[in-house]
């Protein structure tokens, strides 16, 4: 059997692609949380990350092929993902201004709210396509992606092991889950997100500042698809579509845990990235996207609230 | 004691006048109107930015003449638009003690006979554009009956869902798709053998206007079993559902299941429509587009007749009370679900029907002719037009079809030049179109009375204007 002799590979594989679909997810679900809306256009500001951390290490590392060692290599690969983060908060920063606030002073009906979620979506991607040609970026690679351990089974090509890529993808991943997860249930920034998810008119008579608290919650859900994005395209082609497929699968995420929910959505994440990975090791590689679409189809249908159930608005 | 609105503004203006000089609302008014430039510039800008010099577009729209020139711009509208401004406030104080607003002349029902001329007229001018003006180069003819026809077809079906019941479905392309393949299987084009050819012996090898009903059959089915399960849930996770259906459906169609869809080749040489019965022949040959434009206004009267029956009768009041306040319609006895159902049907099984329209007249279809970008474009020429209004919808999708195949010209308008809009940024316009029209006018170009009502009243809490809240729990599905 593929799958009994490839376990560990396809585990850790999962993994890795579940802490970035989690990352992405929480974007969604937090939007959800205080707007009651399906940001489509979340995919985007993950795509913009990805292109912004892109550039910062086409100026830093050069496209000569050379790969920086020792500090520098730190230094680059920080400086990429923050750059990642500023882009991807700037992009859902000025959506949520430019978009979503005068519908929210005019109290638009949802419909007209996806609406205008889908026309964003579309509309930023396909001016990346024309600021940035429609091909695949060339993403210098700022370290050198040795080995750390081996896992146990072998692959095709021998042993499969698990290189300081991977480890830095889960470890960023883990630190950003852990340090939301403590800003929503320790901080007032927090306090205030939970206030506005349970009941936004009640919050603003209990003194807090909707709209602040809106735009910071785009603030941190950009941040972190910012950086998502900037770790994926470590390891997958970058282009102005490169949005639309991780953004519909870290919404199957945010739907599978529970929308709304933010611990859901990293448990979502998780266990989508590891579905995802065993179907491949199943079936054959092109059907990944129908088995991701069926376990969304099957979750909503057998538990329409996910699997820690919406909790919009308690602590996390 | 009685204060004027001029007295009052010049006292506020005393009171500004001690603020920080920036603080003025007018500069903020002067960076709205130079960004929204700055970005227009891009945008117009023919220039394709490139892969290796990320900074090339912004160079060229920016740091250039071009540049300069919308700075210009941007400062000259601005200066217009604050004299304009002065004078419009001033007026305002004056009119201040005149009624707020004067009720205008109701005006009395329009003869009905009046409305039938006209849709008469309508519908005489276009059997004749094709031999009118530039309709009679072969290009504007092919434009009018392989994308204007198919696609007011479309978007009359999800007006249905999306302006009558109030549901969003992203996926609508996807059975536009199923609508294509059940032609070119009926057609005997498909599946294809082992070599990669169509079979010599196909199971089915139909003339084409059988594709018609057995396609809408199919394609209801298609609708039914994938709103059956979700239209029970909250209306906005049948957007996310439907976009996962049309990924599912192109997949399909890719992976070529026991040859079934003929992969990313597809299907060639699908037949044209043909007629021989009582003695007549006729061939929708390829050549020639303007039969099929005939035969799409045929389609399209056929369709909006119905439609516009449907709108009146018990159905239709039906959609108008879900979509109107969900939780209402159910307490009073209406069946949502099936309500919603039948009305999502109805819309698959128009895309459907387009679909096989659209299969004859390109006769070669692979996976790629139906990306999902379609299904949005579809959506954005139902709200452009104004969702809910069959007029509407039919002005919105002939203008926005037609607008881009203008733009982008003949091929004998520019043989040596650049089309005015790159064909490739296309779909930026319309993702720009749907923001813009979603965030001034939701409404559309040619609102329906009632749908332009429900969405002012649902901006003052009255109602819901779509389906899209949570079936209230406990009450009859």
């Amino acid at each position: 059997m593929y799958i009994t002799q490839h376990f560990w590979e396809l585990l850790f594989q999962g993994i890795r692609l579940g802490s970035l679909y989690a990352l992405i997810a929480i974007g969604y679900t937090m939007v959800y949380g205080v707007l009651q809306l399906i940001n489509f256009a979340h995919s985007e500001v993950f795509m913009s990350g990805a292109l912004g951390g892109v550039f910062m290490l086409t100026a830093l590392v050069g496209t000569d092929g050379k790969t920086p060692g020792g500090f520098s290599a730190v230094e680059y690969t920080a400086l990429a993902l923050i750059a990642g983060a500023a882009v991807g908060a700037a992009i859902a920063f000025s959506l949520e201004r430019v978009a979503y606030r005068p519908l929210r002073q005019r109290h638009a009906p949802k419909l007209v709210y996806l609406i205008t979620a889908i026309g964003a979506s579309i509309f930023l991607y396909n001016l990346a396509g024309k600021l940035f040609g429609r091909n695949n970026l060339q993403v210098p690679e700022p370290f050198h992606s040795g080995k750390v351990f081996v896992l146990p089974g072998t692959g095709p090509a021998g042993p499969r092991t698990v290189r300081s890529l991977d480890m830095l993808i889960i470890i960023t991943a883990v630190v950003m889950m852990i340090a939301l997860d403590l800003l929503i249930s320790r901080t007032k920034l927090g306090a205030g997100i939970r206030a506005v998810a349970q009941d936004a008119e009640t919050a603003q008579l209990m003194g807090v500042d909707v709209s602040k608290v809106i735009s910071r919650t785009f603030l941190i859900g950009g941040l972190l698809a910012g950086v998502g994005g900037v770790l994926y395209a470590m390891f997958h082609a970058v282009n102005y579509t490169m949005g639309f497929v991780p953004g519909i699968k870290a919404f199957t995420a945010a739907v599978l845990g529970g929308i709304g929910n933010v611990r859901g959505a990293m448990l979502g994440g998780l266990l989508l990235g590891i579905v995802e990975t065993f179907s491949q090791g199943i079936f054959k590689l092109e059907w990944v996207d129908v088995v991701s679409f069926v376990v969304l189809v099957a979750v909503l249908l057998i538990r329409p609230t996910g699997i820690l159930g919406e909790r919009t608005g308690r602590a996390a | 004691m009685t204060t004027s609105i001029s007295e009052l503004s010049a006292q506020v203006r005393q009171l500004r006048s001690h603020d920080a000089w920036w603080k003025n609302p007018r500069w903020a008014r002067l960076f709205t109107i130079f960004a929204v430039f700055m970005v227009l510039s891009i945008l117009t800008n023919k220039v394709q930015g490139s892969s290796s010099d990320y900074t090339l577009l912004f160079k060229n729209s920016w740091f250039s003449a071009r540049g300069v020139q919308f700075l210009i711009g941007s400062v000259v509208i601005w200066a217009i638009a604050e004299v304009w401004r002065a004078r419009g406030l001033s007026r305002i104080a004056a009119q201040a003690a005149q009624p707020v607003r004067q009720v205008k002349d109701i005006p009395a029902l329009k003869n009905v006979w009046v409305k039938r001329a006209s849709l008469l007229v309508l519908v005489v001018v276009a059997i004749l554009l094709p031999t009118m003006g530039m309709f009679t180069l072969p290009y504007f003819q092919s434009v009018l009956a392989g994308q204007v026809g198919v696609y007011v077809l479309a978007a009359l079906g999800l007006n249905v869902v999306v302006g009558w019941a109030g549901l969003l479905d992203l996926g609508y392309i996807a059975f536009f798709a199923i609508g294509a393949y059940t032609t070119a299987i009926l057609s005997g084009k498909l599946p294809i053998g082992a070599d990669g050819s169509p079979e010599a012996h196909p199971p089915f090898h139909l003339n084409l206007f059988f594709a018609f009903p057995i396609a809408v059959a199919l394609t209801m089915v298609a609708g039914l079993i994938l709103g059956a399960p979700t239209l029970r849930l909250r209306g906005d996770y049948l957007a996310i559902v439907t976009l996962g259906f049309h990924e599912i459906v192109l997949t399909i169609a890719r992976n070529n299941p026991k040859n079934i869809t003929g992969g990313a080749l597809g299907a060639t040489g699908i037949p044209t429509f043909r007629f021989n019965l009582f003695g007549i022949h006729y061939d929708w040959n390829t050549t020639d587009s303007k039969p099929y434009w005939y035969l799409a206004i045929g389609l399209i009267i056929v369709v909006v007749f119905a439609f516009r029956r449907l709108e009146h009768s018990k159905v239709g009041r039906t959609w108008t009370a879900i979509r109107e306040d969900e939780v209402a319609a159910a307490a009073s006895g209406v069946p949502t679900v099936k309500y919603k159902l039948m009305a999502f049907a109805i819309g698959a099984s128009t895309s459907g029907f387009a679909g096989v329209l659209a299969t004859a007249k390109i006769t070669a279809i692979t996976p790629e002719n139906f990306p999902l970008a379609v299904s949005i474009f579809v959506l954005a020429y139902v709200i452009f037009g104004g969702m809910g209004s069959l007029t509407g919808v039919i002005v919105g999708a002939s203008l926005m079809t037609f607008l881009p195949a203008f733009l982008q010209g003949p091929p004998s308008w520019f043989n040596n030049g650049v089309p005015v809009v790159d064909p490739k940024d296309i779909p930026m316009w319309i993702g720009a179109v749907l923001l813009v029209m979603m965030i001034f006018r939701p409404q559309g170009l040619i609102p329906s009375k009632r749908r332009a009502q429900e969405l002012a009243q649902a901006e003052h809490g009255v109602g819901d204007a779509d389906a899209m809240t949570e079936p209230a729990e406990g009450v009859a599905p």
